[in-house]
């Protein structure tokens, strides 16, 4: 099947979330500590074990501080993966790479934020007299922040537009996504939006934040933390749990990438990156869009998901609103989505609440089980340079 | 008020964009916001291949040249894209904000504020031209209006 030779040698062998929240009432550092740590127990591996700790940028601990707390002496393989909500399963990738080439045997990935209590990333910039310090992000923001593109829902709004344009999409089919997803949260008890389902109307009636995306389009706001051991397939085999091999795993970023949602690419209507993503995954792990049982795809915003279902194959280009209408990704459907309820129902951990729900569906433990789960498709952020992994049951 | 009322009230000459986040600029990028001051649409060009290129960068991802100059741009496009900000709001901007994604004429796409038309007159492929309003000695803002018609 498979010729790459990260392909199916790392595992995931340890998980664990926080409760999710809208102010979690402690520090992010203490988040992602108890995280590591019920993940580690999870996994039956003690913290002196570990050599290898990664998180994604946008995350505030440092690595130093997140170690000496957990009582890990010494690391062989440190990393933050960059591009925010797009490292998220870079951080899995990094880590099978590190384990397969010998940089480190366990390797532990995090992601903790206060971001509702702490630290909104949806909010735009405060006032600034004199001109942004000159990062190379700074540089690509001149281009838009002077003209009041400063949040993810601006940028991915002139995408939104121009594919909603293109492929005849309304505001109700993205509502439809919306809908979906908090169908699933409404029996997910770790959900924030457990036991509120919500109707098309409600989604209509919910008030533009940037124009064509309503409040109900996009993703929660969310505290929270959540961590993965990650080993090799051989040591995986004498842990208790049932592991969750890394059958494939990549990066991915795609052409003229200006911020989030480049609007300079010639054609701005798809998910190029994610686009990248699946071939590679495709490729390393021999499967095709047909041999998944379901897909956790990043949902920021709910028209990502339509671009990702076009991106990956799983529909054509200009007919994910109509997969979604058909049913296809709820329960019992051809490719069950976002099955905890995703960011708009379960939690915003920027992507890594997902990866959880995808070992717990293959651990088969999940609220919303997909009958005989045996391999998932992930995401990270879509429109920005991004990552993925297909994940098995071991 | 609806929004159509609010915009009809509005003077559109005087534009304050005081607040706002200004450009960071490097030598790669500083002919563009110098040209604004001088009212000109600069767009950058490969002296190499000609290929224009906007936002600028250092180098042609067609042919690698590290030379380039610049052209004027008619100011002339269409609406590529657009969208209506609504809160949360970013200092120094009216609100709610139109912003568009315009396609030059000239082949390159450029993200600015359309002016004085209320969002519900938009749409995709319309006309509009540039203006440009001075907020500063060192700071012009382009700006693009719907040609009528």
């Amino acid at each position: 099947m498979s010729v790459a030779p990260i392909a199916g040698r790392a595992a995931i062998v340890g998980a664990a979330t926080t409760e999710f929240s809208k102010n979690s009432g402690r520090s992010e550092l203490r988040l992602a500590v108890e995280a590591i740590s019920a993940a580690l127990r999870d996994a039956g591996i003690e913290p002196a074990a570990v050599d290898g700790l990664n998180s994604f940028t946008m995350d505030n601990n440092e690595i130093t501080a997140v170690a000496r707390n957990l009582g890990v002496p010494r690391l062989t393989f440190f990393a933050q993966t960059p591009w925010g909500g797009g490292g998220g399963c870079g951080t899995l990738t990094h880590a099978a790479a590190a384990i397969t080439s010998g940089l480190a045997d366990v390797v532990v990935c995090f992601r903790a934020m206060n971001e509702r209590s702490q630290q909104r990333l949806g909010q735009p910039p405060a006032s600034s007299a004199s001109p942004a310090m000159v990062t190379g992000r700074a540089l690509d923001n001149a281009w838009s922040q002077p003209f009041g593109i400063s949040t993810a829902a601006s940028m991915m709004a002139l995408a939104a537009r121009r594919h909603m344009h293109e492929y005849g999409v309304t505001s109700e089919d993205l509502g439809r996504v919306t809908v979906q997803e908090r169908d699933y949260a409404a029996t997910n008890p770790n959900a924030w939006f457990h036991g509120r389902p919500l109707t098309l109307d409600e989604h209509q009636a919910s008030r533009m934040i940037a124009d064509p995306l309503r409040l109900l389009d996009c993703c929660q706001e969310s505290d929270g933390a959540v961590a993965f051991v990650v080993t090799s397939i051989e040591r995986a085999r004498d842990l208790p749990s049932t592991p969750v091999v890394i059958e494939a795993a990549t990066q991915g970023a795609g052409s003229n990438h200006v911020q989030m949602a480049t609007p300079y690419r010639e054609d701005i209507t798809g998910a190029e990156e994610i686009e990248n993503v699946g071939r590679v995954l495709w490729r390393q792990s021999g499967r095709t869009s047909a041999d998944v049982d379901l897909a956790i795809l990043y949902d920021h915003f709910s028209f990502a998901v339509l671009a990702q279902l076009e991106a990956l194959g799983f529909c054509q280009r200009g007919e994910a609103a109509e997969f979604v209408r058909s049913g296809a990704i709820g329960r019992g459907g051809q490719l069950p989505v976002n099955t905890n309820g995703g960011q708009l129902g379960e939690a915003y951990i920027h992507g890594f609440n997902g990866i959880a729900e995808a070992v717990r569906q293959l651990r088969r433990t999940a609220p919303n089980q997909v009958a005989d789960a045996s391999a998932a498709l992930v995401t990270s952020g879509s429109h920005v340079p991004t990552s993925g992994v297909l994940l098995a049951r071991g | 008020m609806t929004i159509s009322t609010v915009y009809d009230s509005v003077d559109w000459d005087t534009i304050v964009t005081e607040g706002r986040v200004l450009p960071a600029r490097t030598a790669d990028s500083e002919y563009f916001w110098n040209g604004l001051i001088e009212h000109r649409l600069l767009i950058q060009r490969c002296t190499g291949c000609q290929t224009l290129r906007h936002p600028p960068g250092p180098m042609c991802p067609q042919c690698q040249s590290l030379e380039w100059d610049t052209v004027d741009s008619a100011g002339s496009g269409s609406l590529y894209s657009w969208t209506v900000v609504h809160p949360p709001y970013a200092p120094g901007f009216f609100q709610p904000s139109i912003v568009g994604l315009v396609a030059l004429d000239e082949g390159v796409r450029m993200v600015a504020n359309v002016i004085g038309t209320p969002p519900d007159a938009l749409n995709v492929g319309a006309q509009v031209s540039v203006f440009f309003a001075d907020q500063a000695e060192d700071w012009t803002v382009p700006q693009f209006r719907l040609v009528a018609g």
